[in-house]
């Protein structure tokens, strides 16, 4: 198990884009097919050029946002997690969308088409320790063509600067964006944080999940699953925000302290588990330096899941992950059965967190069996 | 009858003549059958032995008796009926009795059976406790009102929304409509006016407020005014919220600011509505009380907040972008998630007529925070003053170096120079280490070098030396600055461990022929997922591109990437 690449892990694909395909195929040509084969050849200019075809050919701004641009970044994540493309690959595309929307802007007919009356005005930002901006950044472009005053505050901000951004501009809503659910946690104190400006806070992206049952569990306001909606619901205006409370409020379990025992020892967890699993799976005995550096990689990813389905008591959120690294690790033609060694280590290890060992015993249950004698050696770093 | 009260007597129990609390024996059909002196003084005189005659002064009570009957007969003295009906008498049941009003005062009655079928009713006269209890629930109302509208005042520290809060608030329980007018420093009133029911409306006007008793004072904060009640009919037109209809009573209540003034508030009524008592008023000033030191923190934060946006701007690490044909792009990160300046930096000069060089520069002054940051500034300033300079890196550091030495800071810095120049698709690069960490190139095919330049750093000897490197840069090449926070960050799965030039430089091999934002997001995230939730310092990068491809040259020209930066 060393294949899940730094970083990328998230729980599902980062944008959505229901229903696009039947519009980008009108007419002759499959504008998001088009932009694929530039973006993934790294090839700014022509998919810039594709994207002002789309346009000149009568697809609306919006629709070339949603539709086609999302569609290729959701179909990234997709090339990614099936091993197709590298990290720094998906982050070169990633460049070449947000370069593209920036030069749509500038395009005559997107200019034409924005409308100048204000319906009100929204902060647009991604959650402390949230690097995928580019679902933030769509939301944000489609706001603004639907007449919206936009603050865009990109990726990653920290709570206390959007926290003094709204007491300066006191928007009507604030736009909240994560991918990776191990954000959850720091998602919670964000929306607390905005809520207590007396700021409605609207949620979004794959973080808060397919039904964003996470973001109803964290209190926000609203919860969109994509761009289009999240720009009707704040068409037809948000509630008053939840009134100002103690995050734990929303959440009594976390009075048990296993989250933040767990998040806290997370290292000590993690090098326990390094050191039992040399121990029970010979193979890892012959591991390279980089070989050895991923499976760190992975056990942590493995704690950081652990501490948040904590968080949110959700044993969905800890097996959903580990049957979605299984496949990763699949893709990448690495043996996925140390995952469950490095489970029965950590249940080991957290023996008196009776939370924490239901959750690993549920893990252990999706992940696949160690094999028989046969094929018992990983080879692992395949990547 | 005699039987009963002979047998009570024997009992040693209380009569209607020796009970301290009014008492009334009546019969089964309600008749009145005797009635203590102290509920004689209650009830007057009550004609004995008429059904009729208690409920044409206390129906309340009559009714409760002739229920009593209907009802199940309470099975001991003590137990009355808890079942006694409420009629239109007035009479509602209550506890274990009946309560009713008499003469304006409240009146609890207790009945006690008797063994013979009458019921001997005890009146307790509740009336202080009664108005003690209204006035418990009416202060209890007033104080969740207060604290409801301070929590909701608290929340931002922004002015308009400290306004629309204040009318918000008063308009749900002071006032059908409500108008808060911010202190004019310049000639236009501000107004946020809300009906009842409605939302904030913002306004200006250029009307004076002196066409309204006791509004100047007010919006002045000195001298000390109370609030008034006015005369609605000199309310001006522009202070009444469009479709509001006519004033019934209106008042000028002042926000009192904390040593600044912070407006007034204007609450009006419709004239079908009840007017203002004492306590109203009481509980409009306490409301502005606490609205007016809401919008004056607001306000100074505001102030505050403005100073330091101005004064950070120029401390800010500048936007980069394509600068003749090659790429630049930086990325920032504070040791301190409070901070937005710290103690790296970095600029890129574009080339000009008189100079031909794109200068990059990339430092990191000794120290963190808002101090550090000022230095920054002092060296960022420096360095753009000696840009006639670039085409000699020893001499420019030489210059800055003494600058630097001269001034009152005690601090020291690195940095790192490259001079960049395009030549067709190629860029030619001067790249000069000031005590720095070495930059790295990413060939196109994943090569990995250090540049091979260092040099003493700046502001601690009286003579600094370097070696300058030259390098060139093809298609799809970078050279990538970066500040020791990245190098040396601590953290990993495992805690601890240092990031280290090997994994920035392992990372840096995936990254051949990417555009320089991605490179830079892409060192910035890993660095950043390095380090999760430990701390770090400054972290800085810059990254200056090669574009592959023929497509960039199209840039700025007539081809189809015309509307690209």
């Amino acid at each position: 198990m060393t294949a899940t690449a730094n970083g990328g892990i998230r729980s599902t694909v980062t944008a959505r884009a229901p229903g696009g395909a039947a519009v980008t195929t009108a007419g002759t040509r499959d504008w998001a097919e088009e932009l694929w084969t530039s973006v993934s050849g790294a090839d700014e200019g022509s998919a810039t050029d594709v994207v002002f075809a789309a346009l000149e050919s009568g697809l609306d701004a919006e629709s070339v946002l949603l539709d086609v641009v999302a569609a290729v970044q959701t179909r990234v994540g997709v090339e990614w997690a099936a091993n197709r493309i590298s990290v720094a690959q998906e982050h070169a595309a990633t460049a070449i969308n947000e370069r593209v929307i920036g030069a749509m802007d500038r395009h005559p007919l997107v200019a034409a088409a924005r409308p100048s009356a204000h319906r009100g005005h929204v902060t647009v930002a991604c959650i402390d320790g949230e690097w995928h901006a580019l679902p933030a950044r769509i939301l944000a472009q489609v706001l603004g063509l639907r007449g919206w005053r936009v603050d865009y505050l990109g990726a990653q901000v920290p709570t206390p600067h959007l926290i003094g951004h709204l007491h300066r501009t006191a928007p009507d809503a604030v736009a909240l964006s994560a991918s990776l659910s191990t954000r959850l946690p720091a998602a919670h104190m964000a929306i607390t944080a905005c809520q207590a400006t007396g700021t409605p806070v609207l949620t979004g992206g794959a973080a808060f999940g397919p039904d964003g049952r996470y973001a109803r569990q964290l209190g926000a306001d609203v919860w969109a699953p994509d761009a289009r909606s999240a720009a009707e619901r704040l068409g037809e205006g948000l509630p008053e925000p939840a009134p100002a409370h103690q995050p734990v409020d929303d959440l009594p379990h976390l009075s048990d302290q296993e989250y933040t025992l767990v998040s806290r020892s997370k290292f000590r967890l993690v090098g326990a588990v390094m050191t039992g699993l040399e121990d029970r799976v010979p193979a890892m005995r012959d591991y390279t330096e980089l070989q050895r550096q991923h499976t760190v990689e992975d056990i942590g990813h493995i704690v950081d899941f652990l501490a948040v389905a904590l968080y949110t008591d959700d044993r969905s959120l800890f097996t959903g992950f580990l049957a979605w690294t299984a496949d990763v690790l699949t893709a990448r033609g690495v043996p996925a059965f140390t995952l469950r060694p490095a489970l029965d280590l950590l249940a080991a290890e957290l023996r008196d967190f009776p939370r924490a060992r239901d959750l690993l015993a549920a893990g252990s249950g999706t992940v696949p069996s160690p094999p028989g004698p046969r094929g018992g050696t990983g080879d692992g770093g395949a990547r | 009858m005699r039987r009963t009260e002979s047998e009570s007597a024997d009992r040693g129990d209380v009569t209607p003549d020796t009970s301290p609390y009014p008492i009334v024996v009546l019969s089964a059909d309600g008749s009145v059958l005797r009635v203590s002196p102290s509920a004689r003084i209650l009830l007057g005189d009550v004609p004995q032995d008429r059904p009729d005659a208690l409920r044409s002064r206390a129906p309340w009570l009559a009714t409760a008796h002739l229920g009593l009957a209907d009802g199940p007969r309470p099975p001991a003295p003590s137990a009355p009926s808890t079942s006694g009906p409420s009629g239109p008498s007035g009479a509602e049941p209550w506890g274990d009795g009946v309560r009713g009003l008499l003469d304006g005062r409240s009146l609890e009655g207790r009945p006690v059976p008797g063994t013979d079928g009458s019921v001997t009713w005890w009146l307790l006269d509740d009336s202080d406790r009664q108005r003690a209890e209204r006035e418990l629930a009416r202060e209890r109302e007033r104080t969740a009102f207060l604290a409801e509208a301070s929590s909701r005042l608290l929340a931002s520290l922004n002015v308009e929304r400290c306004m629309d809060v204040t009318v918000l608030e008063a308009v749900r329980r002071l006032a059908d409509a409500a108008v808060v007018i911010g202190p004019n420093p310049g000639r236009r009133l501000r107004l946020v006016s809300c009906v009842r029911g409605g939302s904030p409306a913002a306004a200006t006007t250029t009307q004076s407020p002196d066409m309204v008793p006791g509004l100047s004072e007010a919006l002045q904060g000195f001298p000390p005014v109370p609030s008034r009640w006015i005369n609605p009919a000199a309310a001006p037109a522009w202070l009444v919220p469009e479709g509001f209809g006519p004033v019934g009573s209106m008042a000028v209540v002042p926000l009192p600011g904390q040593g600044v003034p912070a407006g007034a508030l204007v609450l009006l009524r419709h004239e079908d509505g009840a007017a203002f008592d004492e306590n109203e008023e009481t509980l409009a000033r306490l409301f502005a009380a606490r609205a007016g030191a809401a919008v004056s923190s607001a306000r100074l934060y505001t102030e505050q907040a403005a100073i330091t946006d101005t004064l950070m701007r120029e401390l800010l690490p500048p936007r980069l972008q394509q600068t003749r044909g090659v790429e630049f792009a930086g990325g920032y990160r504070p040791a301190g998630d409070q901070d937005r300046v710290g103690g790296d930096f970095y600029d890129v000069h574009p080339a000009t007529a008189d100079q031909r060089e794109t200068l990059a520069v990339l430092g990191d002054v000794c120290g963190k925070g808002l101090e550090a940051a000022v230095l920054t500034g002092k060296i960022r300033n420096t360095l753009h003053a000696l840009l006639p300079l670039t085409g000699d890196h020893q001499r420019l550091l030489t210059l800055l170096n003494r600058a630097l030495l001269t001034s009152h800071h005690t601090r020291f810095a690195t940095l790192v120079l490259a001079a960049v120049r395009r030549e067709g698709d190629r860029a030619r690069v001067r790249v000069t280490s000031a005590g720095h960490p070495a930059p790295l190139v990413v060939r196109a095919d994943g090569v990995v070098e250090r540049v091979e330049t260092r040099g003493s750093l700046i502001g601690v000897l009286p003579d600094v030396t370097s070696t300058t490197a030259n390098l060139m840069l093809g298609p799809g090449e970078s050279l990538v600055l970066f500040s020791d926070g990245i190098t040396e960050a601590r953290g990993g799965p495992l805690g601890g461990a240092e990031f280290g030039e090997d994994r920035l430089r392992a990372q840096l091999a995936g990254c051949a022929g990417m555009p320089a934002e991605a490179i830079v997001e892409h060192v910035q995230m890993i660095a950043a997922q390095w380090v999760g939730a430990g701390r770090h310092d400054d972290m800085a990068v810059v990254v200056i591109s090669m574009p592959h491809g023929a497509h960039l040259s199209m840039v700025g020209g007539t081809g189809p990437g015309r509307y690209t930066a």
